[in-house]
């Protein structure tokens, strides 16, 4: 194991970038996000590197770093991936230097956007490696300055409300899930989550909670529960789960499509990743009793944005609430893994396939969203900032490739096999129907329809008769060909290849799925 | 009774001789040989001589001279009187500095022999502790201070404020007389040390009640202590600058050391207590009263004042209520803080009327006059700045340790918390008289000066003179141990 | 040499005063060095300074024998940050100065006399001394907001001293008392610190003293100096004042009242009110300082004022963390005086000095319909730091402080630490709205097109940069602060409190 730090030189990568952005920005635009593109692309080779160095039969946390920072309140700077982070890197990067490609024509996407942008990659690369609390919020926080600023300054009309909408809603949560820790530090002393979840394991946790927190006679376990429900509340916010959802459609449908690839791409995954670094290891119990209100929870987040996908006229808020549904899935199979209890093998293999799905959902609904609203963008321009889901018809005559690429995507999305997207749906219900068969029968309204919608979206967009004003329109060209042909490839790639990133996840998963032991 | 030589009288009082005496050389002089010389030539010649004059009787005093007692008290010459009577002379010497621009009179040599006689009477009064020698001193004190009052003839002003003194110090002259021969009744002596044990003896005489009361009421007319104080504002108004500036420094000085031998020395074991919850009849709550009263009405009335010197009347009067402080803790350590006090006092009380003379040709005299003084003549502001604050106390001027040492003097005597409320009274006037003292700076600094107002000249003499009188401040302020420390001498070599 | 911080700064008033008046840039200049100069010596003496709670003396020689009053300046590691944060706040504040064209002389000699004085403050060791520092440091205040104020700044300049004269006045009165009662002809703190004054005595006198300084402190209700003095002071002063001169008043809270009088924080045995002890009563006070200050600004239509009511509710948090009487919850106290000295500092800077002389107004309303975010974007991105580090968002030296004052207040009053993070969301709230109104609004297009501004000058600039710096590197690496804060708590002079009081 080097010692070279490098997780952390990883994540310090794209805010020295940032920073290089803004100076050279002053030589012009094209300086700017030739400079962007570079360390971009840079972070990605980076994160490749990772991950062939990485092994995936080695249990437990690699390229692991600590610093002491404040050893008086148990701080340390502790970082470290194991498979499931690997991949979040790779998705972080993977949709940054999507999103800084789809903005390379767009002039008003200048050095304070892609500063903004490549800012927002450090909070998402801090979030998936740090292993503290502390520093874990630090950059969990700091994700969220840039996005707000994205949605505020570069956003359509009604910006300042959604904006202000997200910035409320990711503050209340991320409140309730630092009170939730505190009052965890103060118990237990420690703030490190490998930590936390070796004493969550043995019962160390509720112990020391037993002892040292002592709020009105509350027995332990409602405390507990308390707590739970404050981490719960932070991470449902951002995924999002409904209820606590309503930030949403505005903020993906206000901001300029190219910010939304980020926010939809690697935003919404710190989400679900927090279920499963945090929630899941620290709180298995807590999970397991509340099981029945979550698994409703998660179907909700299935069901509902299918069918409110349906009923939007604007493109951008279909593919909104899309993503929530597509999320759901993942929640659905971690609130299943969490709430079965059972160790014999049927059980062990149900979970395993479950969480493999979660994060082979995250990794293909990352690309796949990223490259629709990519789409949504050129059509965008194109259109001169029409995006309603009638305004167009026909758009395969105008624009065939680029048709038949956003097709591609579109049934990516839908989860067609021998696309990216199947691989990860398939295992979601092939784990979850033995944990949960009523969620999984109830979670396939959810595909059903989203279905439906898709196609409905394929028939009013690309087919039926062309409209006289998109005659004219401009198909792609061989700039943004060469642009977005890795991402199409890559759908169909890992969707024919899936143990590509699989392989790597093996530990990862049969480690989860040993905590979820208790 | 034995008699005691007339050469023994002459050495002892030979400071105050030589003062005397300057004073008629000065008045010869004037009187002849300058008889035609110009104004101004004659008030420089006076005011050279009398500062000569000083000077000796300062050198004379410094080279500790006789020391000795006369029978009864009637002179009494320890270190303490002596570093009192320097500080007089010294005093003296500034207030005559002052008088070198006034044009207000052709008399000069009148009213410097005047200067010089009343100095001498101060010297007598701070060196006796007789009864009737005090009275006399007294009132030759205020004779001369009642005519230096007046000596403006073409300002109706002066007039009305002499005649105010007059009047009200000759009803208090008479109350006070009244009141030491009652003293002489109960105790059959006029000597202090006699009066002590005669009142020992019958503590609780309801005589000797109506005595101190009478005494207290004539003292308080001369310490300008409320409310026996109406004199004041007038007269700080009307009389000429350094008449208003003799009456302001030196005779408080005076005043004040013979009030607290008088009632320290004479009327000890009557004192009482004036603690908080466990007063007991005697002087020391009645003194306690016209503290409060002082300095209640003191800086109350002075924030509504516009002539600057009604405010440093007004604050006179709160000072006094400070220093009355001193005497109803009456400890020979309470004793050190009042002499200490009322010298940092009488300082920078001389140099605010230094600055008020230096700015006579302006007719300045409210405190709108005061604006942009801080362009106009920013070395006189900066010393009005310094005598200033070191009246509200601000350290590290001395007025703050003056004030300082008072306190910890009256909470350091063993009831230790006693005097208390009379502490806190004292501070919280403090913030109020920073107020008023700060609205005067603030028209000097803040203020823009009127259309049209030139820069002021001020003479060399005078500048120089301030600036002294200012770093002394500030060097009693910064180091108050080499006074404080000479004074505490005194204090105990006076009352082994 | 720490003293040199004090020498220096009054000589460089005295030099300052004769530079030619011709040539203002001297004056600047001058004033500049010599801020730099202290700042320079705090970061040497920093760096040297052990970590072990020792009390470095400096000056000890006798000064008033009779009284048994020294010239004793020491310092240890408290006293040494908030020396720092005096530097760094002087030179920040000379920067943001550099365009005051008024009596440019007479303004910095009256700065750096304030600057020497507040040094003065931090390294007394004798309590004698410091209130005579104490008190030197109010004259300068007073012309300073008199002469080059802006709103209503005669009136708020004498309130202003007024309050800080009375809150003295307190401190004296407790002085003088403890000086008698201990007999020992001596007011260092040494001795003090460790003399067992009766516990009946100390009741009183810690609250005397206590309230003397939190008045300069803004403890709710002796606050109300502060938002008018803040908001009529220039901006230098209100950037000192707010950011050091309040700190004066918290020091003096845990430097002499607290260390000297900790038996006065015990229960009383009895209750009125509900509150049992002045422990109660001031964490109350202080809490009700933190939600009012930020409740107060949220509804203020003037910039300055929202940010003059923010220190007022932020200062609370300092009071709440040293009433709460645990080794975290001091630390707190003590780290947020450091961290809202260099935020407060930002945050004036940028409404006084880059906003307000550019667009001459202060009303957020106006504001709301000037275009600031693009025709001023350095001040926009300094604002937007200021106001992330202001609601104690991690990475800034905000958030270490808030969080173990909340810690330390939970462990002690477990109710307040909820309360006080309402204050929180409600300072949120408040910077929330100063920023959409300054720098997000709308251009109104139908107005006169905007004239270029002034752009933000090389010493703005600097100064930004210097404030910022500090604020990020304390956030992200708090141990700096901290290993000189810990153990001074530890040390000897506060033993006395950790035996009498320590929850």
């Amino acid at each position: 194991m080097s010692s070279f730090p490098s997780i952390s030189a990883l994540t310090l990568l794209p805010f020295a970038g940032g920073i290089a952005v803004l100076l050279l920005g002053r030589a012009g635009r094209s300086a700017a996000r030739l400079t962007a593109g570079v360390f971009a692309v840079a972070s990605l080779v980076l994160t490749l590197l990772l991950w062939r160095r990485f092994q995936p039969a080695l249990p437990g946390m690699q390229f692991q770093e600590w610093h002491a920072w404040a050893p008086a309140f148990g701080l340390q700077y502790h970082v470290g991936l194991d498979g499931l982070s690997l991949l979040m890197l790779a998705v972080s990067s993977i949709v940054v230097l999507m999103s800084i490609a789809a903005s390379w024509s767009n002039s008003k996407h200048g050095p304070a956007y892609l500063s903004l942008l490549l800012f927002l990659e450090t909070g998402l690369f801090g979030t998936f490696t740090a292993l503290n609390f502390l520093h874990w919020f630090l950059y969990w926080e700091l994700s969220l300055i840039p996005a707000f600023f994205l949605i505020r300054i570069w956003g359509g009309s009604g910006r300042a409300r959604a904006a202000t909408q997200f910035f409320v809603y990711t503050m209340v949560g991320s409140i309730t899930l630092l009170l939730a820790f505190l009052a965890i530090f103060l118990a237990s002393g420690s703030f490190d989550f490998i930590e936390l979840a070796q004493l969550a394991q043995t019962g160390q946790l509720a112990a020391a909670i037993t002892q040292n927190l002592h709020w009105h006679q509350w027995d332990s376990g409602h405390i507990t529960m308390v707590l739970f429900g404050g981490a719960f509340l932070g991470f449902a916010v951002k995924t999002p789960v409904v209820p606590f959802h309503g930030w949403l459609g505005s903020a993906y449908a206000e901001a300029a499509p190219e910010t939304t690839m980020a926010l939809t791409g690697a935003l919404s995954k710190m989400g679900v990743y927090g279920f499963l670094r945090i929630l899941l290891p620290i709180f298995p119990e807590q999970m397991w009793r509340a099981r029945d209100v979550l698994l409703w929870l998660a179907v909700a987040s299935i069901v509902l944005p299918a069918f409110t996908a349906w009923a939007q006229t604007d493109l951008r808020r279909m593919f909104a609430y899309s993503s929530i549904n597509h999320l759901g899935y993942c929640i659905l199979a971690i609130v299943a893994v969490a709430g079965s209890t059972g160790a014999d093998a049927s059980f062990v293999s149900a979970k395993a396939a479950a969480l493999t799905g979660v994060m082979l959902q995250m990794f293909s609904h990352g690309i796949t969203a990223a490259t629709l609203f990519w789409f949504l963008a050129l059509l965008e321009r194109r259109s001169g900032g029409l995006l309603g889901l009638n305004d167009f018809g026909g758009l395969r005559r105008a624009m065939p490739v680029f048709s038949g690429l956003m097709g591609i995507a579109l049934f990516a999305s839908l989860g067609l096999p021998g696309l990216i997207g199947f691989p990860g749906e398939f295992l979601i219900f092939k784990g979850v129907f033995p944990l949960s068969w009523w969620a999984a029968a109830l979670a396939l309204i959810g595909l059903l329809m989203t279905a439906v919608f898709l196609l409905t979206v394929l028939q009013r967009v690309f087919s039926g008769p062309l409209r006289e004003r998109w005659a004219g329109l401009q198909d792609l060209t061989l700039a943004e060909r060469c642009m977005l042909a890795p991402a199409v490839a890559l759908m169909f790639i890992v969707g024919l290849y899936p143990q590509l990133i699989s392989g790597m996840l093996h530990g990862a998963v049969m480690q989860f799925v040993a905590q979820v032991r208790f | 009774m034995t008699g005691s030589s007339y050469l023994e009288l002459l050495r002892l009082t030979a400071p105050e001789i030589l003062v005397a005496l300057t004073g008629f050389l000065v008045l010869v002089l004037d009187l002849t040989f300058l008889r035609r010389a110009a104004l101004a030539f004659r008030f420089r010649t006076a005011i050279v001589v009398a500062c000569i004059g000083c000077v000796l009787a300062l050198l004379v005093l410094e080279r500790g001279s006789a020391q000795g007692t006369l029978p009864a008290g009637m002179l009494v010459v320890n270190s303490l009187t002596q570093l009192i009577q320097m500080a007089l002379l010294a005093l003296a010497i500034l207030v005559l500095l002052w008088a070198g621009g006034a044009r207000f009179t052709t008399h000069v040599g009148e009213y410097c022999a005047l200067i010089l006689f009343a100095t001498t009477a101060m010297m007598l009064l701070v060196s006796t502790q007789n009864l009737l020698v005090i009275f006399i001193t007294i009132e030759f004190l205020s004779l001369s201070l009642y005519i230096l009052t007046g000596f403006d003839k073409d300002s109706a002003q002066s007039a009305e404020a002499a005649l105010k003194y007059f009047l009200f110090g000759g009803m208090s002259a008479g109350i006070l007389l009244f009141g030491m021969s009652l003293l002489y009744g109960i105790s059959g002596s006029i000597a202090l040390q006699a009066i002590a044990a005669a009142v020992n003896a019958s503590p609780g005489d309801p005589m000797l009640t109506l005595a101190m009361v009478m005494l207290l009421v004539g003292f308080g007319f001369k310490i300008a202590a409320a409310p026996f104080h109406m004199w004041a504002p007038e007269v700080y108004q009307g009389a000429p600058t350094a008449s208003a500036a003799l009456v302001a420094s030196s005779s408080k000085v005076a005043s004040f050391f013979a009030l607290f031998l008088v009632f320290y020395l004479g009327l000890m074991p009557a004192a009482g207590s004036a603690a908080w919850g466990h007063s007991s009849a005697g002087w020391a709550p009645l003194i306690a009263i016209l503290a409060v009263a002082s300095m209640l009405w003191g800086n109350l009335a002075a924030i509504a004042q516009t002539s600057v010197r009604r405010v440093l009347a007004y604050s006179a009067i709160g000072h006094a209520g400070y220093m009355l402080i001193a005497l109803v803790t009456h400890s020979p350590e309470s004793l050190t803080a009042l002499v200490y006090y009322v010298f940092t006092y009488a300082l920078a009380t001389v140099g605010a009327f230094g600055v008020l003379a230096a700015l006579e040709e302006e007719k300045v005299d409210s405190i709108a006059d005061f604006a942009g003084l801080g362009k106009r003549a920013p070395g006189l502001s900066f010393c009005l700045l310094i005598f200033l604050l070191s009246l509200a106390g601000i350290p590290p001027l001395a007025g703050f340790a003056g004030k300082f040492y008072v306190f910890v003097a009256a909470l350091e005597i063993p009831d230790h918390f006693g005097l208390l409320w009379l502490v806190l009274l004292a501070l919280v006037m403090s913030v109020v008289s920073f107020y008023y003292y700060l609205k005067i700076l603030k028209q000097a600094y803040v203020s823009e000066p009127k259309p049209g107002a030139a820069v002021i000249r001020v003479p060399v003499a005078t500048r120089v003179a301030l600036w002294t009188a200012a770093a002394l401040v500030v060097i009693l302020g910064c180091l108050p141990d080499m006074l404080l420390n000479r004074i505490a001498a005194a204090v105990a070599g006076a009352f082994q | 040499m720490l003293a040199w911080t004090i020498y220096l700064s009054f000589l460089g008033a005295v030099v300052v005063t004769f530079t030619p008046g011709k040539n203002p840039t001297i004056a600047r200049v001058t004033a500049l060095l010599t801020a730099l100069a202290g700042l320079g010596i705090a970061i040497v003496a920093i760096m040297h300074a052990d970590r072990s709670g020792q009390v470095i003396t400096i000056v000890r020689t006798p000064w008033i024998s009779r009284l048994g009053i020294e010239y004793h300046l020491a310092a240890d590691g408290i006293s040494l940050i908030l020396v720092l944060l005096t530097g760094i706040a002087a030179v920040a504040g000379i920067l943001f100065s550099w365009n005051v064209e008024l009596r440019v002389k007479d303004f910095f000699a009256l700065y750096l006399v304030l600057i020497g004085a507040v040094y003065g403050v931090f390294l007394s060791f004798d309590l004698f001394l410091l209130f005579v520092f104490y008190e030197i440091a109010i004259i300068p205040k007073y012309f300073l907001i008199a002469i080059w104020g802006s709103t209503r700044r005669e009136y708020a300049a004498m309130k202003l001293v007024l309050y800080s004269f009375a809150g003295s006045a307190l401190v004296l009165a407790g002085m003088i008392a403890a000086y008698c009662v201990a007999g020992q002809r001596s007011v260092s703190f040494e001795v003090l610190a460790h003399f067992p004054f009766p516990v009946h005595f100390q009741m009183w006198a810690f609250p005397m003293v206590f309230v003397g300084f939190a008045v300069l402190a803004g403890m709710w209700p002796f606050h109300t100096w502060a938002p008018t003095g803040h908001a009529a002071a220039p901006t230098a002063a209100s950037m000192l004042l707010a950011g050091v001169v309040m700190k004066l008043g918290a020091y003096g809270c845990l430097r002499v009242a607290m260390m000297l009088f900790p038996r006065g924080l015990d229960p009383w045995g009895f209750r009125v009110l509900g509150f049992g002890s002045w422990q109660q009563v001031f964490a109350g006070l202080a809490l009700i300082g933190i939600i009012y200050g930020a409740t107060i600004a949220l509804v203020q239509k003037d910039l300055k004022f929202v940010v003059g009511y923010s220190s007022v509710s932020h200062m609370g948090f300092v009071l709440l963390g040293l009433m709460t009487l645990n080794q975290i919850g001091l630390a707190g106290a003590v780290y947020q005086m450091f961290s809202h000295g260099i935020i407060a500092g930002l945050l004036f800077a940028v409404v006084g000095r880059m906003v307000y002389d550019r667009t001459h107004t202060r009303d957020l309303q106006e504001l709301s319909r000037i275009p600031l975010g693009r025709l001023i974007p350095f001040a926009a991105v300094t604002f937007v730091l200021a106001s992330m580090a202001s609601i104690g968002l991690p990475g800034f030296s905000g958030f270490v402080a808030e969080l173990q004052v909340l810690i330390g207040s939970w462990r002690s009053f477990p109710w307040l630490a909820c309360i006080a993070g309402v204050g929180i969301l409600i300072g949120i709230a408040f910077t929330w709205r100063a920023l959409q109104a300054t720098f997000l609004g709308e251009a109104d297009t139908t107005a006169a097109p905007q004239q270029a501004m002034p752009p933000i000058t090389l010493p703005e600039r600097l100064g930004a940069c210097l404030l910022l710096a500090s604020t990020i590197v304390l956030g992200l690496y708090p141990r700096l602060l901290m290993d000189l804060i810990l153990p001074s708590l530890n040390g000897p002079l506060f033993e006395q409190l950790r035996r009498g009081a320590w929850r």
